[in-house]
């Protein structure tokens, strides 16, 4: 009994990482219809940045990130800017097919530069201090993900439901001919999206390279989870995200309880399991608003 | 000379939708583009509001060609169109719908008060989804939407498409009391009398090209008939 | 054949004299056939190498260039056609020749298996779903001691079965037959009503049922046909190295290299995957002293022309001088919507 509660928990704790790398998916997705290839690689390259920015100033990892973040934004807003606008008049595939393109680059200047080698962001004693509640054990580090996770979404919906630029966004999304009538500069909003889609990718990666050691090819395997947690929680729900990511949690957690090569297979037969019975996902768009 | 369009050709990828459509427009006036379906009446707005880039030609506003400028840099000049169809935008409340016309940062005239004054059934709606009032609600809040950006030129597609008679003439008679502030007026419709009445001059425009104007005095109905429908 | 196939309806397609590209690929199978008679062992593999690719790179197109399903898990069929000729022929003794078509069928059978699941995804959602699957059989591999968990699998005592002159030049055999059998297989599927109905569905799904035509049965049919091909590739790839790990054979790079391929060639012709692929290799060749810098130019060069010249190097050959070597009928693919 203790043990699938605390099969449940870690699950839980685990699928929090994968609601916020997938909320950053969601986001490109929802606002510039782009699904990002690259996203798992420019999570793995977030963290070689908070290395590499690390090492530079001496610093903890938990406090890089605060360069590490605007890095990632400019970066998204240039990559926006520079390439994926450009290829999103060819329709959603041609920016699939660039990113994936700019994946296996990725890839290769990463091990040119870091050598095969994995590594690690070093936040010393916190990485395993966990709070003992009776007969669990609960990592402090899972829960500061779980909690940033929280946090991250919290500010997210407040700036799409609250602020003029979420409005704006919104209206982009339903319309993008009639929200350049209104004055807006849309490929502008969707550099502006992408930013923000890689603000969090820079939140998620710098968290993923402390929870687990990387190396270059480490992003195909996030994209999978962050993709699946989008899938299962449903297209267009950014809450759904959020659901999905537990799911795909709980799901690999159980998997490697039956079996320690098994928990990705047992993620990926769920993330099947739900294209066949509920291909809609969890909390889809439509039934939303039903 | 507030707006002047010259030789203004332009189409869809291989469709040419416009062959040299000549238009000039006073400020302050109002103009009916009239003519069938598929005529392009609808085409030759978009030009003017940069959705669609023209091939040639030039469209003259306050002097200035604006045939390759992007949407929201005309909209900053002062143009504004209610779309065919409306469209609103479908996640916004009634008042982000109206807001949103605000986005391009022209001085302010028109205000969330002015818009609910000019359209009272509206201040009841604000909070509600954009997509669940009626047909005539919606036209509201498409025309406030396009006034929010306060515009000195506005383009209405088809506003009575789908509406019941006596809106039409709610709507067209607000408009009247709008124009008398000195905004220049394009509105396209496929009721003739309806257009002819509320403008000063109209134009005709048979696939693509303009095949008859007129002022509303001189209107011919004979003629019109025979330019609307070609031979 | 018709040269001018008729729907009913307002589809009419005017098709051009099939008969150039045909005739110059018939000549060069004949010297390709002769060629193991001078041919090194070393030019022999390299050109097994050239051919899975090419196989694996028109399979592609097939897919995507004439249906719009955009796929990048075809390493889920490569791995699964190079396991199933390394089981099967370590496990039974089979000719390891002939069990490169085994390894096509088991792909083809787990592209039928898993279709259902897969076609519930839209355009780029698809693309990661195929994704998805290849990771699921490379987990299955690397917990299955049978099939030689992490460590791989390896042919070597298969092989010593087979008389030392035609252990590489049966391979290249086989991959001949399969290369020629692919381009008239794509060619003529093409050509003919089917694939009028497959670019159809491809140009405009919603016109394409209109006039009738059974746009799932036809996705199917070509994503069967597609992972059929891709398996027997992946088979006559890995028979070419003789050895076998589930990390290399089911990596994505191997969908990139193929995608690349394509895109540079020019997605939705024949000729483009030839051009790509010969370009690969000339990168490959040419700049191997620098390590995976000739992977980085690839993808580059593929970024580049996605954006400026989304017909690829053969697209801009044949608008230039107006050659159609496989007149299909088919042209861009990269449409809105
Ligand atoms: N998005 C489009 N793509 C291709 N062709 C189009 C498109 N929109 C309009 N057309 C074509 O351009 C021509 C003019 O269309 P337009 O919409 O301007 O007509 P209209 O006068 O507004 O008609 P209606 O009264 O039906 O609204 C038509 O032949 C139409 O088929
Ligand atoms: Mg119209």
């Amino acid at each position: 009994m203790i043990a699938w509660i605390d099969t449940l928990i870690q699950g839980v704790l685990l699928g929090g990482f994968f609601a916020l790398s997938g909320l950053g998916l969601s986001l490109s997705f929802g606002i510039m219809h782009i699904v990002n290839i690259a996203h798992g690689d420019f999570l793995v390259v977030a963290a070689y940045l908070c290395l590499v920015i690390c090492g530079l100033f001496g610093l903890n990892p938990l406090l890089a990130i605060i360069i590490v973040i605007p890095l990632m934004f400019l970066f998204g807003y240039a990559l926006q800017k520079t390439i994926l606008n450009k290829g999103v008049d060819g329709g959603e595939l041609s920016p699939l097919l660039i990113t994936f393109g700019l994946s296996i680059i990725l890839h290769n200047l990463l091990q040119e530069f870091f050598s095969a080698d994995a590594k690690s962001l070093d936040v010393g004693a916190f990485e395993v201090a966990s709070l003992n509640i009776g007969p669990l054990h609960i990592g402090w580090l899972p829960i500061t993900i779980l909690v940033t996770t929280l946090v991250v979404y919290y500010i997210l919906h407040q700036i799409m439901e609250s602020t003029k630029f979420g409005m704006i966004v919104r209206a982009t999304v339903d319309d993008p001919e009639i929200t350049s009538l209104m004055g807006v500069d849309t490929k502008k909003i969707n550099c502006l999206g992408m930013g923000l889609s890689m603000t969090i990718v820079g939140i998620a990666g710098t968290l993923f390279g402390i929870k687990s050691s990387f190396f270059p090819l480490a992003g195909g395997l996030q994209l999978l989870f962050a993709f699946e947690a989008v899938i299962i929680g449903g297209m267009g729900s950014i809450w759904g995200t959020l659901l999905g990511g537990m799911s795909l949690g709980i799901a690999q957690t159980i998997g490697y309880r039956i079996g320690s090569g098994w928990g990705e297979f047992a993620g990926h037969l769920v993330f099947f399991l739900f294209l066949l019975l509920k291909p809609s996902g969890l909390l889809s768009k439509e039934t939303q608003h039903a | 000379m507030l707006l002047e369009i010259k030789e203004l050709k332009a189409g869809y990828g291989e469709i040419q939708a416009l062959f040299g459509v000549e238009l000039s427009l006073e400020e302050g006036s109002t103009l009916a583009l009239i003519g069938a379906n598929g005529a392009g009446k609808s085409s030759l707005l978009r030009c003017i509001t940069g959705l669609i880039r023209p091939t040639g030609g030039q469209i003259l506003y306050n002097k200035k060609n604006i045939a390759a400028y992007r949407p929201y840099d005309i909209s900053a000049m002062g143009i504004a169109m209610v779309p065919e169809g409306r469209r609103l935008f479908p996640s916004l409340t009634v008042e982000e719908n109206l807001i949103m016309g605000q986005c391009n940062k022209r001085e302010q005239e028109w205000t969330l008060e002015r818009v609910y004054d000019l359209f009272p059934p509206l201040k009841g709606f604000r909070k509600r989804m954009g997509t669940e009032l009626s047909g005539g609600q919606q036209q509201m809040v498409a025309v406030g939407r396009a006034l929010m950006s306060n515009p000195r030129l506005l383009l209405c597609d088809e506003l009575s498409l789908g509406l019941a008679p006596v809106v039409i003439k709610d709507i067209y008679r607000t408009l009247e009391t709008v124009t008398k502030t000195g905004l220049s007026l394009i509105i396209v419709e496929q009721d003739i009398n309806q257009a002819i009445a509320a403008s000063n001059s109209f134009l005709c425009i048979r696939e693509g090209e303009i095949v008859l104007s007129g002022t509303r005095e001189n209107a011919d109905r004979n003629l019109i008939a025979k330019a609307y429908f070609g031979n | 054949m018709p040269d001018t196939p008729q729907v009913k309806s307002s589809f009419s397609w005017q098709i051009k004299k099939p008969i150039a590209g045909p005739i110059i690929l018939a000549l060069a199978a004949v010297f390709c056939a002769v060629f193991p008679l001078f041919g090194s062992t070393g030019t022999l593999r390299l050109m097994n190498e050239i051919m899975a690719l090419m196989i694996m790179a028109q399979a592609w197109n097939l897919l995507a260039g004439f249906t719009g399903f955009v796929s990048i898990g075809q390493q889920a069929f490569i791995g699964i056609g190079a396991y199933g000729l390394f089981v099967t022929s370590i496990e039974t003794g089979l000719n390891p020749f002939a069990a490169v078509f085994l390894g096509g069928l088991a792909a083809a059978v787990v592209g039928i298996l898993s279709a259902p699941a897969l076609f519930r995804l839209r355009g780029p959602y698809f693309a990661i779903g195929t994704w998805v699957l290849a990771e699921l059989f490379r987990i299955v591999i690397l917990n299955t001691q049978k099939f030689g968990s992490g460590s791989g699998l390896t042919l070597a005592r298969v092989i010593k079965t087979i008389p030392r002159e035609y252990r590489t030049s049966g391979t290249y055999w086989v991959a001949l037959f399969l290369t020629v059998f692919t381009i008239f297989l794509v060619y003529f599927l093409l050509r003919s009503r089917f694939g009028l109905a497959v670019r159809t569905v491809r140009d405009n799904e919603a016109s394409a049922e209109s006039v009738g035509v059974n746009i799932l049965r036809i996705k199917f049919i070509v994503f069967i046909i597609s992972a059929f091909l891709t398996g027997c590739a992946g088979a006559i790839s890995y028979l070419n190295t003789m050895f076998i790990n589930p990390y290399a054979t089911f990596s994505v790079e191997w969908s990139a290299l193929l995608i690349f391929v394509v895109i540079i060639g020019g997605i939705g012709t024949i000729e483009g995957p030839f051009i790509g692929v010969l370009f690969y290799f000339f990168l490959r060749e040419t700049l191997s002293d620098f390590g995976t810098w000739y992977i980085i130019a690839l993808g580059l060069v593929a970024i580049a022309m996605m954006l400026f010249v989304p017909n690829g190097l053969w697209g801009m050959v044949s608008k230039r001088f107006n050659i159609n070597l496989f007149p299909t009928g088919a042209t861009v693919v990269m449409k809105k919507g």
